[in-house]
């Protein structure tokens, strides 16, 4: 490869976050002198969801998801600050690093969608197939690119090949060297109302979908099929199915049980900047809320270890989950009258 | 959760590459971060799943060891993918990446194929059409 630009490294300050979406965001808008915490991000864009879909299976597996899909948080979060972003695919791989490096050159630090598991700098075990992953790129060195991966704690780089392949990953979400970048920022941000909207779209995902897989109904929904599955699939396929559940729960970027302790964190941030008390008690009822979805993870952790038996803590398993449906169902009803 | 309570389970998960901030409660009641290496039950859940895949490598192994599949499949599996996602990386039908699973269509393809299956899967052409190697990899 012709190197056609020089070394260009731009001042971009890196931080590590839980989730990569927040953590992008944040990133890039801490370089336009914009200072949001990662639960802020995730508390103004939505990000706290539940759903558990049987017929959506990925490795054979049913999937249950403690966020929205890819991209819906960073959609809202544009949409609520009022900043614009640019956004480009691009059918020619080789055409998507030129635009990458005249980015560059323009001084503009540019996030990017890519896949897992071609990404050399990621642990092993955690190197599988998902194309949803998001990382900025803020300068070029003797040729690798200078990668600001919210995951990572500190600095990476790829060469023009690593990065090329990771953005042309294929499969589910393909990235197609998908890049955004922010394009026009505005001077005064209405934190106040942001946070407002926040709150409330996510009080309705978690209360009102009117399909039983999404929200409240959901956790729900899992439990009648947590209960059944030992007896329908048999000790080994049931332990893999509930395994599932918690790798979603506790996943990297999750900031852990399922996102509930993020949103705790941002409940009090919001509660200071509202000035509503009522929002630091829910923060730390969330939290509570957290530990019982660990209790969950620590019984599916026991059935898991001994999947080679049949197991009546399936039933334990599935109770935990109405209890949990139950305050979650409290908790966000109390949170939709808090900012009303 | 409280910080204290932040677990630090390491399996090895993280390869010491970086820890995972988990969001906690300090003891004045304010929420912060805890960087954590990890956690039992999470360590149980993500060792289940590579059981799972290090299985079906090793059945797949086997059968191309015995002359029943061919070694796509085998590098398939390797790779924790499917014939369908071969075959966007391949840009062919699905249906011809299944065909080459047989020994015997396998055997005739061509060079270019070869390689591109080769690129793929990260190894290099004679490492591809090598069965012999498929002793050692255990």
């Amino acid at each position: 490869m012709v190197n056609i630009i020089p070394n260009i490294e731009l001042n971009f300050t890196h931080k590590q976050f839980a989730h990569c979406e927040n953590g992008v965001v944040s990133n890039l808008l801490r370089y336009y002198g914009i200072e949001l915490s990662e639960p802020m991000v995730f508390g103004i864009g939505s990000g706290l969801f539940f759903s558990h879909m049987p017929f959506l299976k990925v490795g054979g597996i049913p999937v249950t998801s403690f966020r929205p899909l890819p991209g819906i948080i960073f959609k809202r979060i544009s949409r609520r600050l009022g900043i614009k972003f640019e956004k480009h695919k691009y059918s020619n791989p080789h055409k998507a690093m030129d635009a990458l490096d005249e980015n560059l050159k323009n001084n503009i630090p540019t996030g990017m969608l890519v896949g897992i598991y071609h990404l050399t700098y990621f642990p092993d075990p955690y190197r599988f197939h998902f194309n949803a992953h998001n990382i900025v790129i803020y300068g070029k060195k003797d040729n690798n690119y200078l990668i600001s991966d919210p995951i990572m704690e500190s600095y990476e780089t790829l060469t023009y090949d690593e990065l090329l392949r990771v953005r042309y990953a294929k499969g589910t979400f393909a990235p197609k060297g998908h890049m955004y970048w922010a394009k026009t920022i505005p001077e005064n941000i209405d934190i106040e109302s942001a946070i407002i909207k926040g709150i409330k779209h996510t009080c309705k995902d978690m209360l009102t979908i009117p399909i039983p897989m999404f929200g409240v109904k959901g956790i729900k929904f899992l439990s009648k099929k947590v209960r059944s599955y030992p007896k329908k699939f048999g000790a080994r396929k049931a332990a893999s199915y509930t395994g599932q559940i918690v790798r979603a729960q506790e996943e990297i970027g999750t900031g852990g049980a399922g996102f509930r302790y993020m949103y705790g964190a941002f409940l009090q941030e919001a509660s200071v900047i509202l000035k509503n008390d009522e929002l630091k008690k829910l923060s730390y009822e969330l939290s509570e809320i957290g530990d019982l979805w660990r209790e969950f993870a620590v019984i599916i952790g026991r059935i898991v270890k001994n999947r080679n038996k049949a197991d009546e803590s399936y039933d334990k398993a599935a109770d935990l989950l109405l209890v949990i449906a139950d305050r979650e169902e409290k908790f966000f009803k109390k949170l939709k009258s808090s900012i009303t | 959760m409280k910080t204290n309570d932040v677990p630090q389970d390491d399996a090895n998960m993280l390869q010491g590459k970086f820890k995972e901030p988990v969001y906690s409660i300090d003891t004045d009641g304010n929420y912060t971060t805890v960087k954590s290496v990890g956690w039992d039950p999470k360590n149980a859940v993500m060792q289940e799943a590579w059981d799972n895949v290090n299985e079906k490598i090793e059945q797949t192994r086997q059968k191309v060891l015995s002359g029943n599949l061919s070694p796509i499949a085998y590098y398939i599996e390797k790779n924790i993918m499917d014939a369908g996602l071969v075959a966007k990386y391949m840009g062919i039908w699905k249906w011809k990446v299944k065909r080459h699973l047989k020994p015997r269509n396998f055997e005739k393809l061509n060079d270019e194929i070869l390689e591109k299956y080769a690129k793929v899967f990260s190894i290099s052409k004679e490492e591809l059409v090598d069965i012999s190697i498929l002793n050692n990899h255990k």
